[in-house]
């Protein structure tokens, strides 16, 4: 099996023909590209099929990997433009930073099921239902920092920004996700301290 | 509240650890000693926790199954670098540089040299007055204007990739 072996010997597998080797790297890295996908499309089905193209892309792409950056980061950069092109078919709206259309559309949200969906006061679903009330650009930084396992110089080169810019936006990201659980969690985040 | 934020993303830094080695001292002396800057390090903290713990959502068990059909009927690409031959990169760099090099030679053919008034030759250039010199024959074509705006904006295209890439050396380096 090829699970014992780094992503650079996976791709170097791959390019030399075992096509089966690219099945160590899409189970390496599905549920991170999962989850970006998912932080844009807030659906599952179209997260998957996001998902799904993205490892395909990568795989036809694979030979310009150059292993000047991370495996990751490079998927991740594929990642973001399968994700605004998706967005853009569907003709959603890429939403900005400052958009407060997708702060109204949130909270619109919020005060539906979402506060149902929290009656489990567990401390992963607050946080989770609160990344999912931001933006798709903040909810997309958080993830590639806590869990992407990108520093702020890699997610300027996913998001192609600079990295001072990277870190504004984090910033802002985790403010915004503070003021959220702050205004929607009160209670769980109450219970937690 | 400017200085609310300056303080939080000073703490941001510091919970990152990003902060510069004296910034790192100063905040902990602040945290140590400021009440107000001690709670907003906790409150951060308990924010940067929750982050931390949050999980990676997972697709459909045939996901991976559903890659690897998809692309059992594909090939790998071949790399950009290896189609796009070097040849014609600098085929399209000599050219460009010989029409410079050619307009030049025209544009300096084209300036009346004697319109100071003095009949020498302009090889000797610490004789030339430059300011009697006429070159309103080498820019009162609207071909070559034309031509040199290309030749201007194709230049700041190349110094801005050559700054990009001097950049991101610098920061790999850092």
């Amino acid at each position: 099996m090829s699970t014992g072996l780094n992503d650079n010997e996976l791709i170097s597998r791959v390019l030399k023909g075992d096509q089966q080797a690219y099945a160590g790297l899409v189970n390496r890295y599905q549920n991170y590209v999962f989850t970006l996908a998912l932080r844009f499309t807030r659906n599952r089905e179209d997260a998957e099929e996001v998902s799904q193209d993205v490892f395909v892309k990568a795989y036809r792409s694979l030979a310009d990997f150059r292993g000047a950056s991370k495996f990751s980061t490079w998927l991740y950069t594929i990642v973001n433009t399968t994700c605004i092109t998706f967005l853009r078919k569907k003709r959603l709206e890429v939403h900005s930073l400052d958009n407060e259309k997708v702060f109204e559309v949130a909270d619109s949200i919020d005060s539906g099921m979402r506060a149902n969906q929290v009656e489990q006061k567990s401390r992963l679903a607050m946080v989770n239902n609160a990344i999912e009330m931001l933006n798709p650009d903040d909810a997309e930084i958080l993830t590639l920092f806590y869990k992407g396992e990108q520093t702020l110089e890699e997610i300027a080169v996913i998001l192609r920004i600079e990295a001072n810019t990277a870190k504004v936006r984090l910033h802002r990201a985790r403010t915004r996700l503070k003021e959220k659980m702050e205004k929607h969690f009160a209670e769980e985040l109450k219970d937690l301290n | 509240m400017n200085k609310q934020q300056t303080s939080e993303e000073r703490l941001w830094d510091y919970i990152d650890g990003i902060s510069s080695p004296q910034e790192k001292t100063v905040i902990e002396q602040l945290v140590q000693t400021d009440g107000e800057w001690k709670a907003k390090y906790h409150e951060l903290l308990d924010v940067q926790q929750l982050l931390q713990s949050t999980e990676l959502e997972a697709p459909s068990m045939r996901f991976t199954k559903n890659v690897m059909e998809e692309i059992a009927k594909l090939h790998i690409a071949p790399a950009t670098r290896n189609y796009i031959n070097k040849r014609i990169i600098w085929g399209i760099g000599a050219f460009f540089i010989t029409i410079i090099v050619g307009f030049l030679v025209y544009g300096f053919g084209q300036i009346d040299w004697t319109a100071q008034g003095d009949s020498k030759l302009p090889i000797d250039l610490s004789n030339v007055d430059f300011s009697k010199v006429d070159y309103s024959k080498m820019f009162n074509n609207n071909l070559v204007n034309a031509f040199m705006m290309l030749n201007v904006i194709l230049g700041l295209f190349l110094l801005d990739r050559f700054l990009a890439n001097k950049r991101k050396k610098f920061q790999e380096e850092a």
